[in-house]
């Protein structure tokens, strides 16, 4: 049994439940996350990902079941979860350093801990040159790490990522991939993953939860037992991917 | 690094040497056009083509306009009087339309209720021209600056609700998501996603309405009024000189164009964030 079984339980999810009228969406979901782990959700496209982290933000309420977060049900306002969504979501009005901390101020973190954080984060995602820029002149790549940089600044309990990486290339993709890694070795947070990418999926994660096509429940629990930095082209690897392609394949 | 930067740095600063080359040659080009259009004005009249009782050549609308720098015939006021007799109704009115336009209109946008309980209302009043309210606000408040204003500011509440409000509309969920999940209560989300995220609608409702003010400014000094550029038009028109109604419409041109570039001066500072990808 691999290490992250010993950690203390961060997230538990019970009989999570989500139907928008007649439509069933999650189906008696329940599984537990600890703390500090890195967990990607696998599934269908359209099996119903994203409402799953809507619930879990509150965004949607569940029509049944729970999420607790320490033993607490989950709300914004009093646990600290970051989200970055698909889109992008830097506020464009804000210059770097002001979307990096807007998390903070809405948290009424110290201004000097603020601070201290803000240069912490510009100084990992390499955006320190950069910091009164506003994000329409930057690439599209560094927004989205700004915006990567602004959920790791507010230090978590919960990381919540849905396909951050879906609109970008491969090159991208791969470099924003360890950029995430390198965050979250360096902050300890504890992250969820959405993706349809398996690839990326066996690359960034401790745990893999597979979801079945719509209603969605947990098909399986994978632990990626593999080194870091991890070798796509490892058979190891490989064998994973297959593995969880194939479980996806069959409903 | 730095070699690469420096490198871009001149790269950047010759570029704009370019800009601004291209810029001057097109300012030489925006005065020929005005200069032909005047040339043919004067041309026709000379040649006779048009009587010069009825079109006065530029040159004499000129000379007029020197003159009522300091002559107070006809109408009794020098053009500097009158320049700021109309500032004063068509801004007080305009400041006033979005001081309460502007914030009803995101109010609107934002809070469901507010929108049901004032849309009603706005529906109503929305398609009544703002000349048709004259006769009340003439019985109402009289012809003194506050009937005047009250009519400009009727033109130009209008826009400043209807775009704050649709600006407001426009807002992104994600960006709405995002302040939420930082936990973030809805009134701070409309301080910081909502109204910075409507400006750039804000504006163009505030330069429809800067537009409107000017205007309907001469409806406005057709209720009696004793200076302004819309009564010195009126005389002009009472005692038959074409100049003195040419130089108000060319004050009013100009004024209104230099209002228009005052207001894109405050729009390019307020979304300086602005930039098309």
């Amino acid at each position: 049994m691999p290490d992250n079984e010993n950690r203390p339980v961060k997230v538990e999810v019970k009989n999570l439940t989500k139907r928008f009228g007649d439509l069933l969406v999650l189906d008696d979901m329940s599984f537990n996350i600890r703390k500090g782990e890195f967990v990607c959700v696998v599934g269908p496209t359209g099996c119903g990902k994203s409402t799953f982290l809507n619930c879990l933000t509150r965004i949607h309420m569940p029509s049944a079941g729970d999420i607790y977060i320490d033993g607490v049900p989950a709300n914004p306002r009093k646990h600290n979860i970051s989200f970055v969504f698909q889109e992008p979501s830097a506020l464009p009005w804000q210059t770097v350093e002001q979307n990096i901390s807007y998390g903070l101020k809405i948290k009424k973190v110290p201004q000097d801990e603020i601070n201290r954080r803000v240069n912490q984060i510009l100084d990992l995602m390499g955006l320190q040159e950069s910091r009164k820029a506003y994000p329409g002149e930057l690439s599209v790549s560094a927004e989205q790490r700004i915006i990567i940089g602004r959920s790791f600044a507010m230090q978590p309990d919960l990381l919540l990522m849905d396909e951050p990486y879906g609109q970008m290339d491969v090159k991208m993709r791969f470099y924003l991939e360890d950029e995430v890694i390198r965050l979250w070795k360096e902050l300890g947070s504890t992250v969820i993953f959405i993706t349809h990418n398996i690839e990326e999926a066996v690359y960034l994660a401790e745990k893999v939860l597979i979801l079945t096509n719509k209603p969605a429940k947990i098909k399986e629990e994978v632990y990626i037992d593999l080194p870091r930095p991890r070798d796509i082209t490892s058979p190891e690897f490989i064998h994973y991917r297959n593995y969880i392609t194939d479980k996806i394949k069959w409903w | 690094m730095t070699a690469d930067k420096q490198k871009l740095e001149a790269k950047w600063s010759a570029y704009k040497e370019t800009q601004k080359r291209e810029n001057r040659k097109y300012l030489l080009l925006s005065a020929a056009g005005i200069l032909t259009v005047l040339t043919l004005w004067q041309a026709v009249v000379m040649m006779g083509l048009v009587d010069s009782k009825l079109l006065p050549p530029p040159t004499v609308v000129l000379q007029t306009l020197m003159d009522k720098i300091y002559s107070t015939v006809p109408d009794g006021n020098t053009l500097g009087t009158n320049i700021i007799a109309s500032l004063k109704v068509a801004l007080s009115g305009f400041f006033v339309a979005i001081i309460i336009g502007v914030p009803l209109g995101l109010l609107m946008g934002w809070w469901t209720y507010a929108d049901r309980f004032i849309r009603p209302i706005f529906e109503l009043v929305r398609p009544v021209p703002p000349i048709a309210w004259i006769p009340l606000v003439v019985v109402w408040m009289g012809v003194g600056l506050k009937a005047k204003a009250l009519i400009i500011f009727f033109t130009a509440f209008v826009p400043c609700v209807i775009n704050s409000y649709t600006g407001i509309k426009l807002t992104s969920q994600v960006l709405i998501d995002v302040s939420r999940t930082f936990g973030a209560p809805n009134w701070l989300i409309f301080w910081k996603i909502g109204i910075p995220s409507s400006l750039p609608m804000v504006f163009a409702g505030i330069r429809v309405a800067l537009g409107n003010s000017w205007s309907t400014l001469v409806a406005a000094e057709m209720l009696a009024a004793s200076a302004g550029l819309g009564y010195m038009i009126q005389i002009g028109r009472t005692v038959a000189r074409p100049d003195i109604v040419i130089v108000g419409m060319v004050v009013i041109g100009a004024i209104g164009a230099i209002l228009s570039s005052i207001l894109s001066r405050c729009e390019k500072y307020f979304l300086r964030w602005k930039v098309n990808r």
